[in-house]
C-alpha cells in the first residue's frame, strides 16, 4: 500500500521516548521521496489521458494518488520537524557541545540546523543587557538552599536566628 | 539596599510618566509577569522594561557585594536573594522563548499584521530570534525534503500544517486583583447558553483563558 514507508518513519519516532533521538533514517526518507516521484509521474500521465483521451474513469485513481502524495508529505515533514524539536531540546539538556553518541544520530543538515540554533540563542542571550547578557540555560532549577550552612560563632547568629533570618542547621 | 530605582514609562513621547519603583516592587512585578507567562497558553505582552530594570538591579547587587566586607553575613543573604531573582528572571525568559519556538509561524504572522499602536508580544531581540528560528527551520525543510518533492507540493504553509496554535480554551487558575463586572462567559457546548459573571476582588477562579485574556493583559487578574 502507498505511504507505508512514511508511516514507518512516524512510528519510529512515536516509539522513541521523549529526549531520545534515534539515528536519522536517511534511507527511509529517500524511499518516501521516491514513492512521491513515482506517484506524481503516474498522475501526470493519467491526467494527460483524461485531457486528451477523455478517460474520466481515471479520475478517482488520480485523486487517490494525490491524497497519498499529501500524506507522504505530511508524514515526512512531521518526521523531520519532530526530530528538530528533539534536537533543540538537546541544547537545553546538554549545553552547546553535544555528546558524540547523539551527534552520530544526526544528519549533516540537522547538525547545521543545530549550529544555527545555538548561534541564534547565544545572540539573544547576549542581548539581554549587562556586559555579557544573561545565560538563561543556567539556573534551570530554583535555588535549593534556603539555608546556608555556615560555621559561625553562635553569638553572631543568635539575633538573626531569633529574627527568623537564619536557621540553626544541625548536621 | 533600599535605594529607589528610576523607571521611565514605556512610551517615548514627551509627556511619558516616570514611575519610581522600589526594588521590592520591581521584583514583585517580575514575579507576577513570570507566573502569568507560565500559566497562560499563549505568549503574553513583552515586558522589556521589567527585564531591563531587573538586570540593572542584579548589577547593582553584584556591585554592592563586591564592596562589602568579606565574611559578612549580609553577603550570603544577598547572594541568596540574587540567585533567587536570577532564577525567576531566567525562568521567565525561558518560558517566553519556548512559546515563541512552539508557535512561531502564528506569532510572526501576528507581528506582521499588528497595527502601530498595538503593544508587541515580542521584544526586538525576541523578534530577531523568532525570525531566525523560522528561516532556519524553513531552509532546513526545503533542502532536506521539499525541494525533492513534486513541483506542486514544494510549498508547505507552515502556518496551517506543521505547527499547532495555542489552545486559548485551556483552563487557568486566577486571582482577581481588581473587581470586574459583567464578564461574558461563552458556552462550550451547543446546549449551554452564555452567561455573565462578576469577579470579586480577592476571589479565585478556574476559568477558560480566552474569557479573561484581556484582564491578564491589563493586570486586573493574576494567573496562579
Amino acid at each position: 500500500m502507498f505511504c507505508e514507508k512514511a508511516m514507518e518513519l512516524v512510528r519510529e519516532l512515536h516509539r522513541a521516548p521523549e529526549g531520545q533521538l534515534p539515528a536519522f533514517n536517511e534511507d527511509g526518507l529517500r524511499q518516501v521521496l521516491e514513492e512521491m516521484k513515482a506517484l506524481y509521474e503516474q498522475n501526470q500521465s493519467d491526467v494527460n489521458e483524461v485531457k486528451s483521451g477523455g478517460r474520466s474513469d481515471l479520475i478517482p485513481t488520480i485523486k487517490f494518488r494525490h491524497c497519498s502524495l499529501l500524506r507522504n508529505r505530511r508524514c515526512a515533514v512531521a518526521y523531520l520537524y519532530d526530530r528538530l524539536l528533539r534536537i533543540r531540546a538537546l541544547r537545553w539538556e546538554y549545553g552547546s557541545v553535544l555528546p558524540n553518541a547523539l551527534r552520530f544520530h544526526m544528519s549533516a543538515e540537522e547538525v547545521e540546523w543545530f549550529n544555527h540554533y545555538k548561534k541564534s540563542l547565544a545572540t539573544y542571550m547576549r542581548s539581554l543587557g549587562g556586559d555579557e547578557g544573561l545565560d538563561i540555560t543556567q539556573d534551570m532549577k530554583p535555588p535549593k538552599s534556603l539555608y546556608i550552612e555556615h560555621f559561625l560563632p553562635r553569638w553572631k547568629c543568635e539575633q538573626l536566628v531569633r529574627q527568623g533570618v537564619l536557621e540553626h542547621v544541625l548536621s | 539596599m533600599t535605594e529607589e530605582l528610576d523607571h521611565t514609562g514605556q512610551d517615548s513621547d514627551a509627556d511619558s510618566e516616570e514611575v519610581v519603583l522600589t526594588p521590592a516592587e520591581l521584583i514583585e512585578k517580575l514575579e507576577q509577569a513570570w507566573m502569568n507567562e507560565k500559566f497562560a497558553p499563549e505568549l503574553l505582552e513583552s515586558k522589556s522594561e521589567i527585564v531591563e530594570c531587573v538586570m540593572e538591579q542584579l548589577d547593582h547587587m553584584e556591585e554592592n557585594l563586591r564592596r562589602a566586607k568579606k565574611g559578612d553575613l549580609k553577603v550570603s543573604i544577598h547572594r541568596m536573594e540574587m540567585e533567587r531573582i536570577r532564577y525567576v528572571l531566567s525562568s521567565y525568559l525561558r518560558c517566553r522563548l519556548m512559546k515563541i519556538e512552539k508557535f512561531f509561524p502564528h506569532i510572526l504572522e501576528k507581528e506582521k499584521t499588528s497595527g502601530e499602536g498595538e503593544l508587541s508580544s515580542l521584544s526586538p531581540e525576541e523578534l530577531v530570534f523568532a525570525k531566525q528560528y523560522m528561516a532556519n527551520t524553513e531552509t532546513y525543510l526545503k533542502n532536506v525534503a521539499l525541494k525533492h518533492m513534486p513541483p506542486n507540493l514544494q510549498v508547505v504553509d507552515l502556518l496551517r500544517s506543521a505547527v499547532p496554535k495555542p489552545d486559548l480554551d485551556s483552563y487557568v487558575f486566577l486571582r482577581v486583583k481588581e473587581r470586574q463586572e459583567n464578564i461574558l462567559v461563552e458556552p462550550e457546548t451547543d446546549e449551554q447558553r452564555d452567561y455573565v459573571i462578576d469577579l470579586e476582588e480577592g476571589s479565585q477562579h478556574l476559568i477558560r483563558y480566552k474569557t479573561i485574556a484581556p484582564l491578564v493583559a491589563s493586570g486586573a487578574v493574576q494567573l496562579i
